[in-house]
């Protein structure tokens, strides 16, 4: 996507299509010719897993919409007829709904890669941003799909999450009754929620082709965090290096996800959602599906509603400042011991906070949740700037290729006559 | 290197505990009792419904459960497909007529009753809830879901194991126990709406089930612990008929795709042998 293509139509149709409409260009240029570090270990094939998630979720979404109806009387009915009397409907809805979760888990690891390599770091800051609008896209688009169903659990989750926007102050309850389209959760409610949860992903897919197209004009970052010197030493094409490497990857990816449709399907959902929606009952803990959990302790990790609201979305926005947050000049962590350490550390806080979100919210577990949040943000607006001023970094390789002959050398000298070099995994 | 090894294992180990912290189910009420797990022949990779005891279960419902319980999103026509209970068309058939229907308007306008059709879905106890509500003091639940509606958690860190393919993991028969534990829970003589598996231990239903409720005709024995466990089979069936269907396409989407990675693994080493990476 980035400088003029190499690429030459064999035939006289594809010459003529090229010179009018360059495509089949852009295409070799994106997935083809594209250079990628020869050093990429499997946490860069997360890009390719989630590009294939986007996919699954948008077909068996669409599908599923065919046979779904948003009404209040119906929604939670249509989902059963989905699941009894619609061929292959459970699978569709199993992996819809599990797909989600499986969504998440990229993501996470995509971002969490991204974090421990220095990859939002210049000249990737516009890359990193808009991954992060991804991922805002991505948590309404997952909220939204999981009130579609009309259980207790969808009713009473859009209830209390669309309640955090009346915190804001003077417009706040507008707003809370504009989102709604009434006074409570109701019929309105569920009705732009399914129109929404249909247009957010198209929006993602668009966010995706401009952060693909961000990825291929800066290149991608890679372990060692120093950039591509030479092409032709440091990179391999994309085709077949990457394509054969990510293929391998969204396959055992997909195993994994199998397992969830086929044996635990309901393992991440909760028991209350096969519950009709009962505006009368209140479930006896409202919990979010578990890619929100860390977010949900924060919310309510903080004793003031809206300094609560605030702090949650803050977590997610003080992502998209990190580029000017770090202050390293170091990207990898590998060269980086002591921010490594506190990388580790924010890490488990993130499972922490995961785990706090789904206890109710009282006695030590709150004050727990407090001390996560105060890392949580800390990590981000006092370790992050400090270290890069304090911290002495690893000396850094020359470049890409001399860091690869230089584990490979020590490697094959360990295992001589080995028929390859040990693979970077 | 070995350093990025044990750090990368680190990160799956981290997102994998991320990942499966997030199902902790409500544990409900301090005084509750966790259930047993039972022998479910439909648990595990290969599970599959025992029919007998489908059919079972099947008659505790229509004898004992259905005077109260509804089951309104399972018809007729599903007793006899196949992953069920599987009786013939013609047992369904006469199952069905057994029922009085309510349907119309006809062509004067007039709702009117007729014999059930196997089409037909079965048809409630009460009109509606609040019916229900008023004859028994609480509208008793919709069976066809109940066995996945209800559950209980196990607590850090069994609920890890419950997503693993390990003995003991892949645990999804939460519901089914919590409803044989529930039906054996009442063990207060003196409070028949004590229960030692309810949340809260307050249940609005008396012991539904004794020894000798049910008369089974296939020797099985006449015991609470045998219906309880019958009719759970049962509701589990309802609340997911397509449990065997799902698990038999599941042994060949990952025998497939295992074969499918190991041959990419392989091509991925072969075009990757060239190049020092």
């Amino acid at each position: 996507m980035s400088g003029p293509s190499t690429y030459v139509p064999k035939s006289a149709i594809g010459r003529w299509f090229e010179s009018r409409l360059p495509i089949m260009g852009l295409m070799h240029s994106s997935f083809v010719a594209y250079p990628t570090p020869k050093n990429l270990n499997y946490f860069w094939t997360f890009g390719g897993i989630l590009s294939l998630m986007l996919g699954v979720q948008i077909i068996t979404g669409i599908v599923l919409a065919m046979h779904y109806t948003p009404h209040v009387d119906y929604a939670f009915q249509s989902v059963e007829h989905i699941m009894r009397d619609v061929n292959w409907g459970w699978f569709l809805r199993y992996t819809h709904a599990n797909g989600a979760s499986m969504f998440f888990i990229a993501v996470y690891i995509h971002m969490l890669r991204g974090l421990y390599f220095g990859s939002y770091k210049a000249p990737r800051e516009v890359l990193w941003i808009l991954g992060v609008v991804i991922f805002l896209l991505m948590m309404a688009t997952a909220f939204m799909g999981y009130v579609l169903p009309w259980g207790q659990m969808s009713f009473w989750g859009a209830t209390v999450i669309t309640n955090l926007f009346s915190a804001i102050p003077l417009v706040g309850e507008s707003i809370t009754t504009w989102l709604w389209g009434g006074y409570s959760v109701d019929n309105p409610t569920l009705n732009r929620f399914f129109s929404l949860h249909y247009l957010l992903p198209f929006m993602i897919a668009a966010v995706v082709v401009l952060h693909v197209w961000a990825l291929h004009v800066s290149g991608q970052n890679n372990p060692t965090g120093v950039e591509v010197k030479d092409v032709k030493r440091d990179t391999v094409p994309f085709t077949p290096y990457a394509t054969i490497k990510d293929g391998f990857a969204m396959v055992v990816f997909l195993a994994f996800f199998s397992w969830f449709i086929f044996y635990v399907p309901n393992y991440l959902g909760h028991p209350d959602n096969y519950i009709d929606a009962n505006p009368m009952v209140t479930p006896a803990h409202i919990v979010p599906e578990w890619y929100f959990l860390p977010f949900y302790a924060i919310l309510r990790a903080i004793p003031d509603k809206l300094g609560g609201v605030i702090a949650m979305f803050g977590s997610i926005a003080v992502l998209a400042f990190l580029p000017w947050l770090d202050t390293s000049r170091v990207k990898s962590a590998s060269y980086r011991p002591v921010y490594r350490v506190f990388f580790w550390v924010f890490v488990v806080c993130g499972i922490g906070l995961g785990y706090l979100g789904a206890m109710p919210a009282e006695g030590g577990y709150v004050i727990a949740s407090r001390i996560f949040t105060v890392y949580y943000f800390a990590f981000f607006l006092i370790i992050m700037p400090l270290l890069g001023l304090f911290e002495t970094p690893k000396p850094l390789p020359a470049s890409i290729a001399d860091s690869v002959l230089a584990r490979g050398g020590s490697a094959s000298a360990v295992a001589a006559g080995a028929a390859h070099a040990p693979e970077n995994k | 290197m070995t350093m990025i090894k044990t750090k990368l294992s680190l990160t799956i180990l981290g997102l994998a505990s991320a990942l499966v912290a997030g199902p902790v189910l409500a544990a409900g009420g301090h005084d509750t009792m966790l259930p047993e797990r039972q022998p479910w022949s439909f648990a595990g990779a290969f599970g599959k419904f025992d029919r007998a005891q489908l059919q079972r279960g099947f008659q505790v419902y229509r004898e004992v459960c259905s005077n109260c319980h509804s089951l309104k999103r399972v018809a007729f026509r599903n007793l006899s497909e196949e992953g069920g209970p599987q009786f013939s068309e013609a047992q369904i058939k006469a199952l069905a007529a057994e029922y009085k229907i309510k349907d119309g308007p006809n062509d004067s306008g007039d709702m009117f009753e007729r014999p059930g059709r196997p089409s037909d879905k079965f048809p409630a106890p009460f009109a509606n809830p609040e019916a229900a509500r008023a004859a028994l003091g609480a509208a008793p639940p919709d069976f066809s879901l109940l066995a996945k509606a209800r559950g209980y958690s196990r607590g850090f860190p069994l609920f890890l194991v419950d997503a693993l393919p390990i003995p003991g993991g892949a645990y999804q028969e939460h519901g089914p126990d919590y409803i044989v534990a529930l039906l054996n829970g009442y063990s207060k003589a003196d409070d028949p709406n004590w229960n030692d598996y309810m949340p809260g231990n307050k249940i609005a239903m008396a012991a539904p089930l004794a020894d000798g409720a049910v008369d089974y005709t296939d020797g099985s024995p006449k015991t609470l612990l045998q219906y309880s466990r019958d009719v759970s089979a049962f509701m589990m069936w309802a609340a997911e008929p397509k449990l065997e269907e799902r698990k038999k396409t599941g042994f060949r989407a990952l025998a497939f795709l295992l074969v499918f990675a190991g041959l990419l693994y392989y091509t991925k080493k072969k075009v990757w042998a060239d190049v020092a990476h």
